[in-house]
């Protein structure tokens, strides 16, 4: 049976790295370890955690580095011969240990403007969609909200613009919102603004954490800076917005 | 004991899909409601629901509709259902997904375009509605994305610990906040508890570490009656290895997509023992299995599709005869449907695209390549808090329950894909009735004296213990009440395993009262294990009492001492509850007479 050492981050901002060892087994993900170790040597150690399946999207946390689920990932991806780090994510408020505040992503979330659904298209008072079309938004709809996306993004990790831009999670969701079949509103003008889609530059980061494998920048960014470029830039309405004297908004 | 108090009409605990349809449903009545829930708001365990929502919405077979829906129901429960509830439930259905629907979920599609649906055990027709094998994700977070913007207060990581009541009536709770440890007095008109299941009581279990039985134990000690404890669902497939993962669901979707199950010999077993009551309705060959599940609409169904309860009983057969997988199991196979499918791969990629992704990670198998290894794993609570059909409330007034921990709808075994009907129909009926209550009765006095005497055994693990020895820890206690339980009484139980398993309970809720914890009440994991226990000390023994009274072989219950269904038994569920002493009875409740109109659909249909 082999052993492995975890550093592990406790207490708040203040706090330190501490190593504990564990035994580990064949299958072990990180999550396991840091729960035996919870329950043998760290009773109060602060972690979040559900379904232990990859499909809640609790468990988030930067390992050796890297932001990971702990659940998904596997020890034997990891060298196990030095330190296993594991920290909380650097993108939100330090609570405890591994937990951080992430309600900035919940207020986020209240302030983009909901699903409006185009009147029932089948005379049974229910509508008609394409698979193909429904497929489109599947793959922004598997998003579990770990918000690893969120705590790898240099926007908000390292620049903070918490208050001007809303990060890859919600740019995926209003992607999801603008290509679903069955939505009429236009949020355009809000992801120009108020959103500050432009902010991204398509460094591909949040792409290269999401544990669903959702193609974050090109399927739901770059489209949907390309849509308010429609909008902003259209020649037409820059030829409207001259004869009208009206200033063009800058990003 | 300082505190903070918070104020609405209608509280709901929990956030899963019954609660936060609840809340939905309350808000819309114009009342103000708050949710607690003890993760994030859209962690709740529904996200684990994978296989899909049964509503008899006949789009892929028009043969379908509420009363065969209602027929397999009953047939499912053993006919111990709430046979009103049933009724309710098949009715109002497709109502909830296509309103789902109207709130931004998106389901697979019909070549037409309606909303696809698929088979699945113990359903006479396709009737699932689904999103791939994530369908618990899309309405979860349809919900939560339909609510927010409602109105509705959301208090996360806070766990309730004490409902309040005045005289008879329900006033509130008392709860602390997992943050900062802070405690917190809710007043209101009504309460609706949404709290999910007990699966945290077993050892080898699909569910998530809420799954504590809160909501059960909350009004139990309120006075509310609980019933059915004794039957206790194990999903016949789970993984069974690496053992880091023992437990953790693998969906019934492989089956619903021609999935088999085979034991070493290389043998589809479950063609051994098809049970008398559905002979009629399965196949008895491969080939017509196969026909089956790809909608050939004169096919029967594979026996890989009986009830979860058989199944599992199966599995444990073979396993138990050795003819088991290497790590304890048995085989699932889905990628043989290469024989069948030109593009078997993908297809399997598209239907399962969940299961396909946790055997990659987590087990290092390509299930479009080589078969799972499963096993039963402890899944659903068909027992909980009794409440009247139509409003959801419990025998106390003002406290009402949805979803997991309300009892009464699924009888002696639930059908797969009914719990998130369950979850939608129920949580809007609870909502409903719990606005109109909190209406007409508005909050009440708190009972401070409760409320004190609630916050002093909330902090007791942090007293200093003089002398005596602290005990294990509570991780370990749980653990060791898991194994119990297990053990005890687990997918076969007999009098004597179930007996020692209750004085191992007494034991175990000695020593939980001992139990002292380290830090302080800053986020701190271990407290909140040691004030869970006495939920799940609750649970267990309403399980195992229930379990020891029931003598006879029904549904989810296995007596090895009473192998047969007992006549004498199939008309009557059990109820648990508190005596004015503390101490916890069991009692017979005759099931009421069916009426005619749904006794002949039963007949017809059944």
């Amino acid at each position: 049976m082999a052993t492995a050492t975890f550093r592990i981050w406790r207490g708040d901002e203040a706090g330190e790295f501490r190593d504990y060892d564990a035994e580990i087994h064949e299958g072990m993900v990180v999550l396991d370890a840091v729960r035996r170790i919870q329950a043998d040597q760290a009773q109060d150690l602060g972690v979040r955690w559900n379904c232990k399946a990859g499909k809640c999207g609790s468990c988030s946390a930067e390992v050796n580095g890297t932001p990971r689920l702990m659940c998904m990932t596997r020890l034997n991806e990891l060298p196990i011969d030095r330190p296993i780090t594991v920290e909380p994510m650097k993108s939100f408020p330090l609570v405890r240990d591994l937990v951080t505040d992430v309600s900035w992503n919940y207020e986020v979330k209240r302030r983009i403007a909901p699903f409006r659904p185009r009147p029932p298209d089948a005379a049974d008072g229910t509508w008609r969609m394409n698979q193909s079309d429904v497929d489109r938004v599947m793959e922004f709809r598997k998003c579990i909200e770990c918000f690893l996306c969120q705590d790898v993004c240099h926007v908000l990790r390292d620049h903070r613009l918490h208050d001007r831009f809303i990060g890859p999670r919600f740019l995926v969701h209003v992607a999801a919102l603008e290509m679903h079949p069955l939505d009429a509103d236009d949020r355009r003008e809000e992801l120009r603004k108020a959103q500050g889609v432009g902010y991204c530059n398509i460094t591909k980061c949040c792409t290269g954490v999401c544990p669903e494998e959702i193609q974050i920048t090109d399927n739901a960014i770059i489209p949907l800076k390309e849509r308010v470029a429609d909008v902003a830039y259209d020649p037409l309405s820059k030829l409207v917005q001259l004869v009208r004297g009206r200033p063009r908004a800058k990003e | 004991m300082s505190y903070e108090t918070i104020e609405h009409d209608v509280l709901i605990i929990g956030a899963g899909g019954a609660g936060l349809r609840a809340a939905i449903e309350a808000s819309a009545a114009g009342v103000s409601v708050g949710v607690v829930c003890k993760s994030l708001l859209g962690k709740a365990h529904t996200v684990m629901a994978e296989g899909g929502i049964a509503a008899s919405l006949a789009n892929v077979d028009e043969r379908d509709g509420w009363r065969v829906h209602f027929a397999d129901t009953m047939r499912g429960g053993a006919y111990l259902n709430n046979w009103r509830m049933a009724e309710l439930h098949a009715r109002e259905a497709p109502e909830r997904v296509h309103e789902l629907e109207s709130w931004g979920a998106l389901f697979d599609r019909t070549a037409d375009g309606r909303i696809l649906q698929r088979n699945f055990g113990g359903h006479a027709y396709p009737r699932l509605a689904h999103v791939g094998d994530r369908t618990g994700l899309e309405m979860i977070r349809t919900l939560q994305d339909h609510g927010i913007h409602r109105g509705i207060d959301v208090h996360m990581e806070v766990s309730v610990v004490r409902l309040l009541k005045d005289g008879g009536r329900i006033t509130g709770a008392v709860a602390y906040e997992r943050e900062r440890g802070r405690f917190l007095v809710f007043r209101a008109g009504a309460v609706v508890l949404a709290t999910g299941g007990t699966g945290r009581a077993y050892l080898i279990t699909s569910n998530s570490w809420e799954c504590t039985g809160d909501g059960h134990t909350l009004a139990y000690d309120a006075g509310a009656e609980l019933t059915d404890m004794e039957f206790v669902q194990f999903h016949p497939t789970g993984m069974v290895w690496p053992p880091s993962v023992r437990g953790i669901l693998v969906t019934e979707g492989v089956r619903g997509e021609g999935g088999v199950l085979k034991n070493s010999e290389g043998r589809r077993f479950m063609f051994d023992d098809i049970p008398p009551l559905y002979t009629d309705q399965t196949a008895d060959n491969p080939e017509e299995g196969w026909r089956y599940t790809q909608g050939d609409r004169e096919a029967r169904r594979p026996p890989e599709l009986l009830t979860r309860d058989h199944v599992a009983r199966c599995i444990v057969r073979e396993v138990r005869e050795g003819r088991g997988s290497p790590h304890g199991g048995v085989f699932l196979d889905i990628a043989w449907i290469g024989e069948k499918l030109p593009q078997a791969e993908a297809h399997i990629k598209r239907k399962l695209p969940s299961m396909y992704h946790q055997f990659r990670q987590l087990a290092n198998i390509d299930i479009t390549r080589q078969p799972m290894e499963v096993g039963p794993t402890t899944h659903y609570s068909m027992g909980g808090i009794r409440v009247h059909a139509e409003t959801q409330m419990s025998g106390v007034p003002g406290l009402f329950a949805a979803g997991e921990c309300a009892g009464g709808l699924h009888g002696a075994n639930r059908l797969g894909g009914n719990s998130l009907s369950d979850l939608l129909v129920f949580g809007k009926r609870a909502g409903e009735h719990a606005s109109a209550f909190a209406r007409e009765n508005p909050a009440a006095a708190i009972d401070e004296s409760a409320v004190r005497e609630a916050t002093g055994t909330m902090l007791a693990p942090f007293d200093e213990v003089s002398g005596a020895a602290t005990d294990v820890g509570p991780y370990r206690l749980q653990g060791e009440l898991q194994e119990v339980m297990q053990g005890g009484v687990g997918i076969v139980r007999s009098a004597e395993s179930i007996q020692a398993a209750l004085d191992e309970i007494g034991a175990l809720r000695e020593r939980a009262a001992r139990i002292r914890v380290p830090g302080n009440r800053e986020y701190n994991p271990g407290w909140h294990t040691a004030l869970d226990l006495h939920n799940l000390l609750t649970v267990a023994e309403a399980i195992a009492r229930a379990a020891l009274e029931r003598t006879e072989s029904r549904g989810a219950h296995t007596r090895a001492d009473h192998p047969d269904k007992d006549a004498a038994w199939g008309d009557a569920n059990l109820v648990v509850k508190k005596a004015p002493d503390g101490d916890m009875i069991v009692s017979r409740s005759p099931i009421p007479d069916i009426p005619e109109g749904l006794r002949r659909i039963i007949e017809e249909m059944g």
